[in-house]
């Protein structure tokens, strides 16, 4: 078993999770079960291999380069609306669960 | 005319002369979809209003005289991860079950620009995260050919929405086989366009770097027009390549003699169907019929694909999902008392099993002492993937293979299984990961009648040679 009950808590914790404790208990056995499958990956030598992130589109930028290094960076001028205009703030504020009209409220963040 | 046989240039010409008004060809779909759609379960929203405007100022036009544009007058089906102004996008989750977008995905956007007359919004698998759109957040899509069987996922919805005369055609999303493996459940051609080719503006993320918005549709032909449609650059997303988009349906036309075509062996091992294997096998033979040189190539490291793919998926989706919280997107728990717990019950309450599944695994391989185990790991075998093919297609134009290793399973057979189910999904991710082009298309049926598919992989931006097999294939099958 590499993951535990109280792993399953600390990760919760991080996404911002709660988890009733069934589904504690079947996430500990689901995550065992799929990283157990995913630890092949250890069969693999990957010491010189760049890692990926993401595809490039420079597919001719020549052979040498790999993984990561192939990435051709956007870039544009940080201008006021260059690419649309911004949603005006009661477009932005629609969804809101709850505003006070000009900002989106939410409950009390620091406690004393 | 019947709905069975309309395709997207059968449609349009009938609206363009006048044949049929584009407002009772969408009366028409929407008939069906009353009829239908309560056994199959295809749509979470119509968006009526929307449709008979857009179907009238196609009416408009033909009247005029004027030439309708690509997609004059079509009825489509839009899968709800791509978000549609004024009309409610919910990822076929409960935490946007009230969600209205602002603005329009760009796809959508082009779509409606090109004439396309949107019916309605498709069920697929909760944030497209499934394989049989048994995670829909709201209820199951049957697939309309065995409603006792699954239409695949995570774009279910908009396979049964085509396959079942509900839409001409439809769009959806594939981030490890989401569009090509429900096609080929449903029976219907669903292309997954190269990594960057269209915008993934306005669809809701899963995984960013995996993420494509295709078409699924009755013919070859249909795919390619809609490509030439969706496809080319956006400056609202930074990953839409730069590059011209060439001219698909002239690319259709061109001959397939001498095309090398390529087939890897570990496509064909263990765990696939017997019947499967042999349609494939007729398939392949039926190509070289048509002049195509088969010609064997290795792909090694095919077997590390579902493990590199639950990593690199996971990881990202706990990134995009963390906006879930409250605070911009409607849900949020009653009654909380600190911003932590809103947080946490509202998230607690509006995701489905396997969404929380995925956070909690990819939130797990990206926590510290684990990134590096996990999450570079996969990068790294990503690569090596990648260099597979890149060695592969040196040798050949394209490659096929099976698209699943069975034919359309049971409602309820993998749903405790959550590795069972991501296997279904075992001859489609690697295509996601190198960013490469894939589409299936029908190539026969099992005993039962159940439909099968044949995946064609391209060379990165080369859908052109992709198609133009698949036209080959499909017209001398």
């Amino acid at each position: 078993m590499k993951v535990t009950e109280k792993d399953v808590v600390h990760v919760a914790d991080l996404a911002n999770l709660e988890l009733s404790s069934e589904e504690r208990s079947g996430m500990v056995r689901n995550l065992n079960s799929i990283l157990e499958y995913i630890d092949r990956l250890n069969e693999l030598d990957t010491s010189n291999v760049e890692p990926m992130a993401q595809v490039s589109t420079r597919y001719d930028s020549g052979e040498r380069e790999q993984g990561s290094s192939r990435i051709a960076h956007a870039t544009r001028e940080d201008i006021l609306e260059g690419l649309r205009k911004s949603l005006p703030q009661d477009t932005a504020l629609e969804n809101a669960p709850d505003s006070d009209g000009t900002f989106f409220r939410v409950p009390k963040v620091i406690e004393r | 005319m019947e709905l069975h046989q309309l395709t997207i240039d059968t449609a349009r010409s009938a609206v363009q002369s006048r044949q049929v008004t584009a407002l009772a060809l969408a009366e028409s779909h929407y008939a069906r979809i009353a009829k239908e759609d309560a056994r199959i379960g295809a749509y979470l929203t119509l968006c009526k209003e929307r449709a008979l405007e857009q179907a009238d100022r196609m009416d408009r036009m033909a009247a005029e005289g004027k030439t309708l544009p690509p997609l004059g007058g079509v009825p489509v089906a839009v899968k709800d991860v791509m978000s549609t102004r004024g009309v409610r996008t919910t990822a076929a989750s409960k935490i946007l079950q009230h969600y209205i977008p602002p603005y329009d995905c760009t796809a959508v956007a082009r779509m409606e620009a090109a004439g396309a007359v949107i019916l309605g919004k498709t069920n697929c698998d909760e944030f497209a995260m499934g394989s049989s759109n048994e995670n829909s957040g709201f209820h199951p899509v049957h697939n309309p050919r065995d409603l006792t069987r699954v239409p695949g996922g995570s774009s279910g919805g908009s396979a049964a929405a085509v396959a079942a005369d509900m839409a001409v055609m439809a769009l959806g999303s594939d981030t490890g086989g989401s569009i090509r493996q429900p096609a080929s459940f449903c029976g219907v051609v669903g292309l997954m366009p190269t990594y960057g080719r269209v915008s993934r503006y306005g669809l809701i993320a899963f995984a960013s770097s995996l993420d494509h918005i295709g078409p699924l549709t009755k013919t070859v032909k249909d795919a390619a027009i809609v490509l030439g449609t969706i496809a080319g650059r956006d400056p609202m997303d930074s990953t839409s390549a730069d590059l011209p988009v060439p001219d698909y349906q002239a690319a259709l036309e061109q001959p397939v003699r001498g095309m090398k075509v390529g087939v890897a062996k570990e496509y064909f091992g263990e765990g696939l169907d017997d019947e499967v294997r042999q349609s494939v096998e007729s398939a392949i033979d039926k190509l070289r019929s048509l002049g195509c040189e088969i010609t064997p190539v290795s792909l090694p490291h095919t077997s590390y694909a579902i493990p590199t793919y639950y990593i690199i998926a996971t990881a990202e989706a706990s990134a995009n999902l963390a906006r879930y919280d409250g605070v911009r997107y409607t849900s949020r728990a009653s009654g909380v008392k600190s911003l932590s717990e809103m947080y946490r019950r509202t998230r607690d309450e509006g995701f489905g099993a396997e969404v929380k599944r995925r956070i909690m695994l990819g939130t797990y391989a990206l926590s510290a002492g684990y990134y590096e185990a996990y999450y570079l790991k996969a990068q790294k075998v990503r690569t090596l993937l990648t260099r597979d093919f890149e060695e592969a297609f040196r040798k050949v134009d394209a490659i096929v293979t099976p698209t699943s290793p069975t034919a359309a399973f049971r409602l309820g057979d993998k749903s405790n299984d959550p590795l069972a189910m991501y296997l279904a999904d075992i001859y489609t991710v690697t295509a996601d990961l190198v960013g490469i082009p894939g589409i299936s298309i029908p190539c026969g049926e099992t005993k039962t009648k159940l439909p099968i598919g044949l995946q064609i992989l391209g060379k990165h931006f080369d859908e052109s040679t992709m198609l133009r097999l698949a036209h080959a294939y499909e017209q001398a099958a």
